[in-house]
């Protein structure tokens, strides 16, 4: 009980709503390092979360037809400085269910902390998800964060995940996200990380659009300063009539940081169509130059211009 | 209130402003008027502090104090401003942000009363964000919209008209006349005879050097029709 309390109050200190957890139509779990803390399910969804050695099976499922009303919240950490946590998520949405889902991952104080989430979303036709995972970390950097996830997108069926790391020091993150679409199936994921220190940003998103008129956007917005680096490579291929792609890499570099993109687009039929941008590089000058002529100080106009891009 | 002495610019190796002077009163509309490329836009950077266009010769004096090595910051908070001919996208900031970010004193009505003198409706605008699902024409009115709730004490307007239809000019000029009844000395670049009009003072730049000073109206006339360094006459 006192793990769970100290979780939930680390969750709150970073941003979080506690209330959320005590409300009978939300359904949530509730994760320090490889032990489960609380659960609940809801109505047409099941969240079942099974402790395993060294790690957490969890598995999810949105039963056929279902609207979730409430978002899903996922609460996954490791309050002490040392420790390791792996998690297995299998996520099933089924035909025409949709929901939301909230997953923050806190961190306080890692000296020598390793998070690793192995996951696979199956989203039948027409089904929905947007998955969001907010993570917060400390200052101190001693973290290691390893997402691997796999995504099947059904027919007229949509995924939009939102990764963001921009508060506390990221460590050493590596993600690792691969997503496929059918017919007019939809594909959005986007990563927003703030890189301090010696931080290292590895992060590989991969959409596959195989059936007709599927959709797919790839963005990311990265900063780094300081020594920190990234590296960010974001792959779209299409390989089926009217299907439609795009990537869209913004990186900000300040100070000995260094960054790197690797947009991979590859079009593999005649009637298909990906494009891309991606900009590198210090903060535009012109865009500080503008803030400044209202008075504010170039490392002011910096930060207001990257709280911007990473909002 | 503005001197300039003597200001020569160079840019990658070329000279692009010579022996510019010339003086801005408070509280007037000063046109400055040329063709394109002659240098009026280096003129507005220089007088704002940009980055690439310091003098190598020449001062700029603004109420009595020499400004030509303050960093923009510095001037802005002294009270100049400058409204970008190609104004800056941003991701993420609302165009309430961006309005209240030279505000000394932050007040909801003035951030509406700010866009409706630009014609845009503060409901619609004021969560919009300044990025790039913003037109041309919107971007420039938000421009304006800022420069009305900082208030400042010197506002470079760099053709303030482009990229605005004929029905939101007449608007814009008002607009512009307001700033200067409220206390806004307004340096008012632009091309186009017709707005230079408004000013009371005017001078005319070309090929990087100011060829002519004096009444608005005479200015324009010598523009129109006499000014060999502008490329109708050539």
């Amino acid at each position: 009980m006192r793990d769970y309390r100290m979780m939930v109050k680390a969750y709150e200190e970073a941003g979080g709503t506690p209330s959320i957890f005590k409300d009978p139509k939300t359904a949530h779990l509730v994760v320090n390092q490889n032990s489960v803390l609380g659960s609940r399910s809801t109505d047409g969804l099941t969240l079942a979360a099974r402790e395993k050695e060294g790690g957490i099976d969890v598995d999810l499922r949105v039963d056929e037809g279902i609207r979730v009303a409430n978002p899903v919240h996922l609460c996954f950490g490791i309050l002490p400085k040392e420790g390791r946590q792996e998690i297995k998520l299998n996520a099933l949405i089924k035909n025409g269910a949709e929901t939301t889902i909230l997953a923050h991952c806190v961190f306080p104080n890692p000296l020598k902390v390793q998070h690793i989430m192995d996951a696979t979303y199956v989203l039948e036709d027409r089904a929905a998800l947007k998955y969001e995972e907010v993570h917060y970390h400390g200052l101190t950097g001693g973290i290691e964060v390893i997402p691997r996830t796999r995504i099947r997108v059904g027919k007229h069926a949509s995924i939009r995940t939102n990764f963001t790391l921009i508060r506390g020091r990221v460590g050493r993150l590596d993600i690792d996200y691969q997503a496929e679409a059918d017919e007019n199936g939809i594909i959005e994921m986007v990563a927003k990380v703030y890189g301090h220190g010696e931080d290292e940003i590895r992060i590989r998103e991969s959409g596959r659009l195989f059936g007709r008129g599927a959709r797919g956007l790839i963005k990311s917005r990265i900063a780094v300063r300081e020594m920190a680096q990234s590296e960010v490579i974001s792959e779209i291929a299409a390989s089926a009539p009217d299907a439609r792609g795009h990537v869209d890499c913004v990186e900000v570099v300040q100070g000995e940081a260094k960054a790197k993109a690797v947009p991979l687009v590859s079009v593999l039929h005649e009637n298909a169509q990906v494009t891309h941008e991606a900009a590198i590089g210090r903060v535009n000058q012109k865009e500080l130059e503008t803030l400044m002529s209202r008075g504010l100080k170039e490392e002011e106009a910096v930060e207001l211009i990257i709280g911007g891009m990473l909002k | 209130m503005l001197k300039i002495e003597n200001l020569n610019i160079r840019k990658d190796d070329r000279v692009i402003l010579r022996e510019i002077g010339l003086a801005v009163n408070s509280h007037e509309i000063y046109g400055i008027l040329g063709p394109n490329g002659a240098g009026k836009s280096s003129l507005a950077y220089a007088i704002m502090g940009c980055n690439g266009y310091r003098p190598y010769q020449g001062k700029i004096i603004f109420d009595g104090e020499e400004i030509t090595d303050l960093p923009i910051w510095e001037r802005a908070r002294l009270g100049i401003t400058l409204a970008w001919q190609h104004e800056a996208r941003f991701e993420g900031i609302t165009v309430e942000d961006y309005l209240m970010l030279g505000m000394k004193k932050v007040e909801g009505g003035e951030l509406v009363e700010a866009l409706k003198n630009v014609l845009l409706d503060p409901k619609e605008y004021l969560k919009r964000k300044v990025d790039k699902t913003l037109s041309g024409g919107e971007r420039k009115r938000i421009e304006l919209a800022a420069i009305f709730t900082m208030r400042p004490r010197l506002a470079i307007l760099d053709e303030p008209d482009s990229g605005i239809d004929m029905l939101a000019l007449d608007r814009i000029i008002e607009f512009i006349r307001d700033l200067r009844d409220r206390g806004t000395t307004v340096i008012l670049i632009t091309h186009r005879a017709d707005v230079a009009r408004i000013a009371k003072r005017a001078a005319l730049i070309g090929e990087g050097y100011l060829v002519r000073e004096g009444s608005s109206q005479e200015v324009v006339e010598y523009f129109e029709n006499r000014c060999l360094v502008c490329p109708q006459f050539r």
